[in-house]
């Protein structure tokens, strides 16, 4: 294989990430049963406290954590309404994301074109000499490593733990799950809490490792598209793999046509990630339709002890 | 916490948009505070702007008018329970099209310039949202997820076009497209203002959606599907076409708010063309609660809102995303509000019975 198709494979990696994170969080959201739109927002705002915190106290870490509370904050006031307000999911999580987009481009204006001394890259000994698989997914930043052992957790949790058989119980029946004594309510806020922190995780990958910069809007619809790989994922976190790094191959095949100079307009290369998002989000659609697997069945539903 | 059902209060139902908007304020002030700005200067500058003067009146109608368009074209799908959130691409489309007839046809400089365009605009808007329209009626997939990416390939296809082929030649590169000749701009109905064809057709279209809605066999038949859509399948109608024709309607009330921005308000295609009316559409309809006529009422307030954030732009170098962040707000302080309206809320601990099953 040649170095530059090696070189769009690990920028693959890269691009997916993000998004990645972001699916992962918002399967344990809508496995207990709660739809979650204003990934975006949660994106956003995490990107801008990742960055803002790690220019401030120099530790890529310390953004990190900072993303993960600013979007678990956030997150909160969509399970406040939905959960224990039962209002409609999907307004509500609009507002999340339109509220996001704002605050963040608000606060964040002061930050664009500061530097930051994000998360490098470095090679895992051994791993990183394996042919097209080393450069490919071992050369990469911690944050990339993490989430493979996130991705490996998260399939773990949902299949091979008492909570993740409890959860997804919650979305699937959650009056049968109250019947069996667990606490519908607190499940759901526990993993729209997650879905929260991943997407914050998210936003801080981009601003902290991807690039090392903050711009308004820079997640150009990564929440959206997180989303929509939840369906193509079919709610499983190791499909989910497979939808973000497909979604990131695109992205990095559309810079690699940017910059090796194709002549093909950059603005139609870059509509590639929505109209592949699209036509995966078709194919997802007539698999799940067809088996009719996956989507939990109290998706997007409140509950409450009685009926209302 | 939890909300338990009790008789509804008509005190409350009314009271709850005004304490939730005021709520919301409130919350923004604090986000304001902590952020550096006096938030009672920037309220001051907020209200006084669009509503101190009768030119500021007359601005915030200026922009009211495609809040009320793209509220009508979120507004109308959800009564089917659609949701339509590409409103802003369908926008962006009707002054893509608009433009593209102005500019490169000889319908543009004719007699019949205005009525082409809006044509042209509300032609375009459909085809867009025709898109994920005939994805979810043919194939079931999720409209709510396909209308919102198709906001951004529209915004790149604005892009496409004014870096490239319809770049202005005498622009000195700039991204912009050629001046929108003379006869295919809307004209201003009230001297002295900027009030143009396009609001009134904007304030036109609310009674005519209004009268499709509750006079017209397709209008029950979008109420029925909303409503009830099993009894809607039995009783025989066509769900399928009714999701295509709603959704084009909707398309081309917001390519009508387009093509009224490109020709009346910038004059020219080009980037920031709708600073966002599109997604401020979905506040619109939701606050109305899905009724036409209210649109007018809230598209004015949130019109008035955006045009006090230009003011805040000036007056306070503060940034627009300001504007968002406040819509935000009262988003979420509407919709909690709406729910402890209607439910009120009441403190109880679980039930000691369920958690001994679980030991």
């Amino acid at each position: 294989m040649s170095p530059a198709a090696v070189a769009v494979l690990a920028a693959a990696v890269r691009a997916g990430t993000p998004v990645l994170f972001a699916t992962l969080g918002e399967i344990f959201a809508e496995r207990s049963g709660v739809l979650n739109l204003g990934v975006e927002g949660m994106m956003l705002v995490g990107a801008l406290a990742g960055f803002v915190t790690t220019v401030r106290t120099g530790h890529p870490w310390l953004g990190l954590l900072a993303a993960a509370a600013a979007g678990a904050a956030l997150s909160l006031v969509h399970a406040v309404l939905s959960i224990s307000l039962r209002a409609n999911q999907i307004a509500s999580g609009l507002a999340l994301t339109i509220f996001g987009t704002g605050l963040s481009a608000s606060l964040g204006r002061s930050y664009i074109g500061v530097p930051a001394a994000g998360f490098q890259p470095f090679p895992l000994p051994g791993l990183g000499d394996i042919p097209i698989l080393g450069p490919m997914l071992f050369r990469q930043d911690a944050l990339v490593y993490l989430s493979y052992a996130l991705v490996a957790a998260a399939w773990y949790a949902l299949y091979r733990t008492r909570w993740g058989l409890e959860l997804r119980a919650v979305g699937e029946r959650p009056e049968a799950a109250d019947a069996m004594g667990v606490d519908v309510a607190r499940v759901r806020y526990g993993c729209v809490a997650i879905g929260g922190v991943l997407a914050g995780v998210g936003g801080a990958y981009l601003s902290t490792a991807y690039t090392s910069m903050w711009i308004e809007n820079m997640t150009a619809g990564r929440g959206w598209i997180a989303v929509a790989l939840v369906i193509f994922a079919t709610w499983d976190p190791l499909r989910a793999v497979l939808g973000a790094y497909l979604f990131g191959g695109v992205n990095a095949l559309q810079l690699y046509l940017q910059a090796s100079g194709t002549g093909l307009p950059v603005y139609l290369l870059l509509m590639a990630p929505y109209v592949f998002t699209m036509v995966v989000l078709v194919i997802a659609t007539r698999g799940t339709v067809r088996r009719r697997l996956g989507t939990p069945a109290a998706l997007s539903l409140s509950y409450s002890r009685d009926g209302g | 916490m939890c909300v338990g059902r009790r008789a509804p209060s008509r005190l409350a139902a009314a009271a709850a948009p005004i304490v939730s908007v005021l709520g919301a304020l409130a919350a923004g002030a604090i986000v304001l505070a902590a952020s550096g700005v006096n938030p009672l200067a920037a309220y001051g500058a907020l209200v006084s702007e669009p509503f101190g003067s009768a030119f500021g009146w007359s601005e915030t109608l200026v922009k009211a008018a495609p809040l009320v368009l793209t509220g009508l074209a979120v507004l109308l799908p959800a009564r089917m329970r659609l949701w339509n959130i590409g409103a802003e691409g369908q926008l962006q489309c009707g002054a893509i099209a608009a433009a593209g007839v102005a500019v490169f046809t000889a319908a543009g400089r004719s007699p019949l310039a205005v009525p082409s365009i809006l044509a042209a605009g509300m032609a375009a808007g459909a085809v867009w949202c025709l898109v994920p329209a005939v994805l979810r009626a043919v194939l079931a997939v999720n409209e709510t997820i396909t209308t919102l990416l198709m906001n951004y390939v529209a915004l790149l296809l604005v892009d496409f076009l004014i870096y490239g082929p319809w770049q202005d030649p005498q622009g000195r590169g700039f991204p912009l497209s050629p001046v929108l000749p003379a006869p295919s701009r809307l004209p201003v109905l009230v001297p002295g203002t900027r009030i143009h064809l396009g609001v009134a057709l904007a304030l036109l279209a609310v009674p005519a959606v209004a009268a499709i809605l509750t006079r017209t066999r397709w209008g029950f038949e979008i109420r029925v599907i909303g409503d009830n859509p099993d009894a809607a399948r039995y009783a025989g109608m066509d769900l399928r076409r009714n999701i295509i024709l709603v959704m084009a309607a909707a398309g081309a009330l917001a390519g009508l708010a387009g093509a009224g921005e490109v020709s009346a308000v910038s004059g020219r295609l080009q980037q920031g063309l709708s600073p966002g009316y599109g997604y401020t559409g979905i506040i619109v309809a939701w606050l109305a609660r899905l009724h036409p006529a209210a649109t007018v009422l809230v598209a004015v307030l949130l019109g008035g809102l955006f045009l006090g954030g230009d003011a805040l732009q000036i007056s306070l170098h503060l940034p627009i995303a300001i504007v968002y962040m406040l819509q935000g707000l009262i988003f979420f302080f509407v919709l909690g509000g709406e729910q402890l309206a209607r439910y009120g809320v009441c403190f109880r601990k679980r039930p000691a019975a369920a958690a001994e099953h679980r030991a």
